[in-house]
């Protein structure tokens, strides 16, 4: 029972967020969606996504919902089995940059000294070289990445972004009195850390997450597109690559092109949505102020003066 | 001038961290890439352009790497970079430079545009908390700006292109218009490069957008605006002349910042709709294994933004004296 309760207030606190905020909301409902499209493609579609069986290049129909490509395939079938890769790829590469920015950041942050200039020096360096030519240069070798690969590019250009956000708010908790206390009374640096310095900065780990995951999807989006993933999985942007090849758009066939960038997309804005709610988290400054209710208090206030 | 020893100390050493990577990522490829294009150039090419391809990716096999990798740097410090594959027998510089004016023009000019328009949006937002536009517009534009740049080029194709068949669908300029400077041909430039730069500015917007109203918010509230307006300053006065100009510092620091990310997109951009900048080039060399002018192309992309970062900075140090104290 003691053992459920922070669990229980965690939810009814992820409840009031989204009930207040109508973008989380929407965010999470999407990302929920593509979530369970993703593990359990099979509820959603029934044709085989690869199979070349029927009528090139048909028009909707009921037994087509999106039309099929020119090579036969059914396009509703390749979006919804499409959908693993791509929401997989987000979650995956969020999660471990976030892993990384957050040791980096951090110990960059706690130590201070050499540790931290070097840290710094290293973090900004990788900040500013422009990441997608870099990421293009390095599977071109490859010829077709395989997903690990992908991960593996996409975290090692992805990670430097928050290191820097996480390491400034850290400096910035470094020195405050519970820190403070909490190293006086000889506690071990990984308690401080991971009890004291971390929990605060939830939301910006949080947001930073978010923000790792959108660049993973449209950075591994955009590489499929060009030919550089492994072009003979499912994903939305290897859908896009095949469409783009055989001119999809000229040839009578745009949803064959457009359904998959759409769900790219529609995971984008998820995520960024999610990530705007959790700025206004982290910075109440941020936060929207409704019209009605200042005026409301103006009124109050001048009444009362 | 400690501020100006420090930023180009630190130009140095991404530079620097640019040209590693670049002379290591082919070595540590499995299956050696480098080989194989190599025994396409035997034969053709002549021994001393052999030689320095051989060095730049690290085959051969009579040299230490060490060697290596500072003939590498040097060749490259002295703009030596090479052969083309795909373009064969022109060097890479030149190649380069032919593609350069038009990822300048069209990079260039959308970024600007961009950045003009999304700032003034995210302080007007700002200025008017809670209002209609600030409701709307950074909402809308948060969203678009998570659309696959290239999807939105698709997009734009589809409707404007091919569908309602206003702007041409690929290309930098007609293939019957002479490349000349004349107006017809001008036109056809400009007529061309309409829907690329609208893409690069509709994806682009939001982050300007968003930077600009989270400072703004920041900055409205500071005592010097209450004066202001204790002054009984025009509204457009405060908003531009006294908020808007502090809040644009952060902005300015991330635009050189954001223009790594703009490039990104701006490379797909120019590869879906074939306009014949870097971008293009690049992804070309890519599919054509021309090894040689993909690492060339990395390079340059990263040095331009290596430098504007350089001048943003300095540009900022000037306009804002915290910053040169906090450096």
């Amino acid at each position: 029972m003691s053992r459920l309760r922070p669990l229980t207030r965690a939810l009814l606190g992820a409840w009031r967020f989204l009930r207040r905020d109508k973008k989380a909301l929407v965010g999470s409902i999407i990302l929920l969606v593509l979530l369970v499209v993703a593990t359990f493609p099979s509820w959603f579609a029934h044709d085989n996504p690869a199979a070349e069986i029927y009528t090139p290049g048909a028009g909707l129909s009921w037994h087509h919902l999106l039309g099929t490509t020119s090579f036969g395939q059914d396009v509703y079938s390749q979006l919804i089995y499409g959908a693993r890769q791509s929401v997989f790829i987000a979650l995956i590469v969020g999660a471990f940059c976030t892993v990384v920015s957050v040791a980096v950041g951090i110990t960059a942050a706690y130590s201070g000294g050499l540790i931290d200039d070097t840290l710094s020096l290293v973090t900004d360096v990788v900040l500013v070289i422009p990441t997608f030519p870099l990421i293009i240069v390095i599977t071109a070798y490859v010829k077709s990445a395989s997903f690990w690969l992908l991960v593996a590019v996409l975290v090692f250009t992805g990670w430097s972004y928050g290191a820097r956000q996480l390491r400034v708010q850290a400096l910035s908790l470094r020195n405050r009195d519970y820190l403070l206390a909490a190293r006086a009374r000889g506690e071990s640096s990984w308690y401080v850390i991971t009890v004291e310095l971390i929990p605060p900065m939830t939301s910006l780990i949080v947001a930073n997450f978010l923000s790792a995951a959108l660049y993973a999807v449209l950075a591994a989006s955009a590489l499929q597109f060009i030919g550089l993933g492994n072009i003979n999985t499912e994903s939305w942007g290897t859908m896009l690559y095949w469409a783009e090849n055989n001119e999809a758009l000229q040839t009578g066939l745009p949803l064959w092109a457009l359904a998959p960038g759409l769900a790219i997309a529609l995971l984008g804005s998820a995520l960024a949505l999610l990530n705007y709610a959790f700025d206004e988290v982290a910075n109440p400054a941020l936060r929207p102020v409704s019209v009605k209710k200042m005026k409301k208090r103006m009124r109050k206030l001048g009444a009362s003066a | 001038m400690r501020f100006l020893v420090r930023r180009l100390g630190f130009l140095l050493v991404a530079l620097w961290a640019a040209l590693t990577l670049n002379f290591f990522i082919p070595r540590l490829m499995p299956g050696n890439p480098a080989e194989s294009m190599m025994a396409r150039f035997r034969g053709h090419v002549n021994p001393a352009a052999l030689h320095a391809l051989e060095v730049a990716f690290g085959i051969g096999g009579h040299q230490s790497l060490v060697t290596a990798y500072f003939e590498y740097l040097g060749n490259t410090l002295r703009g030596n970079l090479g052969i083309s594959t795909s373009y064969f027998p022109l060097s890479v510089t030149s190649v380069i430079l032919k593609a350069l004016p038009w990822s300048l023009g069209l990079v260039g000019l959308s970024t600007v545009v961009g950045f003009l328009i999304g700032t003034a949006v995210g302080a007007i937002a700002a200025w008017r908390r809670g209002g209609k536009m600030d409701s709307v517009l950074p909402p809308t534009f948060i969203v678009i700006s998570a659309f696959p740049y290239f999807w939105v080029g698709l997009l734009a194709i589809w409707l404007f292109a091919v569908t309602l068949n206003w702007f041409p669908i690929l290309g930098g300029y007609s293939e019957t218009a002479v490349e000349q400077w004349s107006w017809p041909f001008a036109g056809d430039v400009l007529t061309h490069a309409i829907l690329p730069a609208f893409t690069i500015v509709i994806t682009s917007i939001g982050g300007w957008i968003l930077t600009m109203r989270n400072n703004m918010i920041t900055v409205v509230a500071e005592d010097y605006v209450k004066m202001a307006r204790a002054k009984g300053l025009k509204n457009q006065r405060i908003l531009w002349q006294y908020a808007g100009r502090n809040a644009m510092l952060p902005s300015l620091t991330g635009f050189a910042m954001s223009l790594g990310f703009v490039i990104s997109g701006a490379i797909l951009v120019e590869y879906v709709f074939n306009y014949p900048g870097l971008g293009f080039m690049l992804l070309q060399a890519v599919q054509t294994e021309d090894y040689p002018l993909m690492q060339a192309l990395f390079l340059l992309i990263t040095v331009a933004v290596l430098l504007a970062i350089f001048v943003s900075d300095i540009v900022t140090a000037i306009l804002d004296p915290r910053t040169r104290v906090r450096a």
